[in-house]
């Protein structure tokens, strides 16, 4: 049985459809990533995956679990780290990650060892008691994958993961990304605007565009399947969704990433 | 298959995650989960405990110089309480008031970051969250009550200090606090931007605090305006605090009527809160 089953999935903002008729399969323990322009509808497909945002028509399954129906049920399952800032700045790391282990009712006796050891995992723990506005930005995103990991979930949504990090930062997240997957056996979808990012950490990718699926594949089948030498994804992506990488979003979407990134860097 | 062993851990997790439906482990784990969010936001304002000094600025300017002025001229008639005696009950009103109408600034905020997300996408039921909240500012109401009993002992207002008397002053706070916020919190779900909010605060809170008791009893009001402050859940909170803060305090309605009120106006906003909270996400 796929781990995550979409059938149909659909969301419509009055005349916009920003995610048509989704279908997909994804296997226990994949790596996948879900990519496409602005607009494509990849954030909004998370959304929907995650509950925050019920579907118009369609609907999918995790671990068995119908998002509509089972939302209960689905969000103890799932660990989600948005495209945004996540971590309150205003408290110590581990004050966010022990508000996290207590919301998801980890054992009492439990939550003290699991909020160290992921400290101790994502390489915070010197920084555990400073509060989370003096961390940089890679750090930022390690706790914030931390925070998500506590309960151990079966299936983690990573929301542009590495936005707005410099290349070392990205690195170090990247790094951390694989053996978290390596060591807990868990599914992990991402979306991403950098095929790079893609090619070396997803098994499976999967392209949007203007809310449909357009094509799906491992990296290599996808590059194979336009032939030639020295294809690369970012190639295969130019191909399917005829834009290329700089389409730049609403002011309100690049008000939000300067700011975060700003906030970030 | 490789990942056999993690599998079959994160089956145990999941089971014991979804065990635990029968009322009673249910209710204590709402109330656990309500005190994690309001013992969250207790914690950032640990951190950085100066928004309380700044927030005692007002209600002592209040005190200090609008109320011994009208305390002198006698304009104000308050039967045979001392003016800044009635006052001092209003002023806490006030500024309880003042700090939870922009509760929702914060709610936006955690939207526009992705705070509230993370929140949502957690097994916590959405009423915890409201009603943590709620409570968080509930304890910032608390922190002006001290200043303001601070504030009204330098004056020479007479206080009450049973202990009766004062944990009726903490739940009358925190009732009051818990209402504002979460009232703050539903225009927030309404208008969702920042810019909005703030223009719709400032037109809320001025005839809010105006349209009460709080610095004048309502008897000498046009009969409009009577209506509009007998609808105003502030004006019960004025009257219960007035009761209990001070020594030899009345009541116009009754302790009864006035925690009533408070009570099922607090209900109503937390349960229309917790069916619009979600919706911020979107």
């Amino acid at each position: 049985m796929p781990i995550l089953e979409l059938r149909g999935l659909t969301r419509k903002f009055a005349a916009l459809v920003a995610v048509n008729g989704l279908c997909l399969s994804i296997q226990r323990g994949e790596m996948f990533g879900l990519l496409g322009p602005n607009g494509a509808g990849k954030s909004t497909t998370i959304k929907m995956l995650t509950t925050l945002l019920p579907p118009t028509a369609g609907t999918a399954l995790v671990d068995g679990f119908d998002i509509v129906h089972k939302a209960g049920a689905v969000r103890r399952i799932i660990g989600y780290v948005p495209q945004m800032l996540s971590a309150d700045g205003t408290l110590t790391g581990r004050e966010n990650l022990l508000v996290f282990a207590r919301l998801y009712d980890l054992p009492r006796g439990e939550r003290r060892e699991r909020v160290e050891a992921a400290l101790g995992f994502m390489g915070l723990a010197e920084a555990a008691d400073k509060q989370v506005r003096q961390y940089s930005g890679g750090m930022i995103r390690r706790l914030e994958i931390a925070q998500s990991m506590l309960h151990r979930p079966r299936v983690l949504f990573l929301d542009e993961p590495t936005v707005g990090l410099d290349p070392a930062a990205r690195r170090a997240v990247w790094d951390h990304i694989e053996e978290l997957r390596s060591r807990t056996g868990a599914t992990i979808i991402l979306t991403t605007h950098q095929m790079e990012e893609a090619d070396s950490l997803c098994d499976r990718i999967a392209i949007m565009h203007t809310g449909n699926l357009v094509t799906e594949g491992t990296p290599g089948e996808l590059k194979a399947s336009l032939g030639g030498r020295g294809t690369t994804l970012d190639d295969v992506f130019i191909h399917f969704t005829g834009s290329n990488l700089e389409t730049g979003g609403t002011y309100r979407e690049t008000r939000r990433t300067r700011r975060s990134v700003r906030r970030l860097g | 298959m490789k990942q056999g062993g993690h599998a079959g851990q994160f089956a145990v997790s999941a089971e014991q995650a979804l065990d635990g439906t029968d009322p009673l482990s249910f209710l204590v784990r709402y109330v656990g989960r309500t005190l994690t969010i309001a013992g969250m936001e207790a914690r950032k304002l640990l951190h950085d405990p100066t928004e309380l000094l700044t927030r005692a600025v007002q209600p002592a300017l209040w005190l200090l110089v609008f109320g011994q002025v009208f305390t002198r001229i006698r304009a104000i008639p308050t039967g045979s309480m001392r003016y800044i005696d009635f006052m001092a009950p209003g002023i806490l009103s006030q500024s309880v008031l003042f700090i939870a109408i922009f509760y929702g600034i914060s709610v936006i905020w955690e939207r526009d970051l992705g705070i509230l997300h993370k929140f949502l996408v957690s097994p916590t039921p959405r009423s915890a969250l409201v009603v943590g909240k709620a409570i968080s500012a509930g304890l910032r109401g608390l922190a002006q009550a001290i200043i303001v009993y601070l504030l009204a002992v330098l004056l020479g207002v007479g206080m009450d200090w049973r202990p009766l008397p004062l944990l009726g002053v903490l739940l009358a706070v925190m009732l009051g606090a818990g209402f504002f916020s979460t009232f703050s919190l539903v225009i927030a779900c309404l208008v969702k931007t920042r810019e909005r909010f703030m223009g719709i605060g400032q037109i809320l809170t001025m005839p809010l605090f105006f349209a009460s008791n709080a610095i004048y009893p309502i008897s000498i009001m046009p009969r409009w305006l009577q209506v509009i402050s007998h609808a105003n859940p502030l004006t019960y909170q004025v009257d219960a605090l007035r009761f209990l803060m001070l020594s030899g305090g009345t009541t116009s309605y009754g302790l009864g009527m006035d925690f009533g009120v408070l009570l099922v106006a607090t209900t109503l906003v937390v349960a229309l809160g917790s069916r619009l909270y979600p919706t911020l996400a979107t």
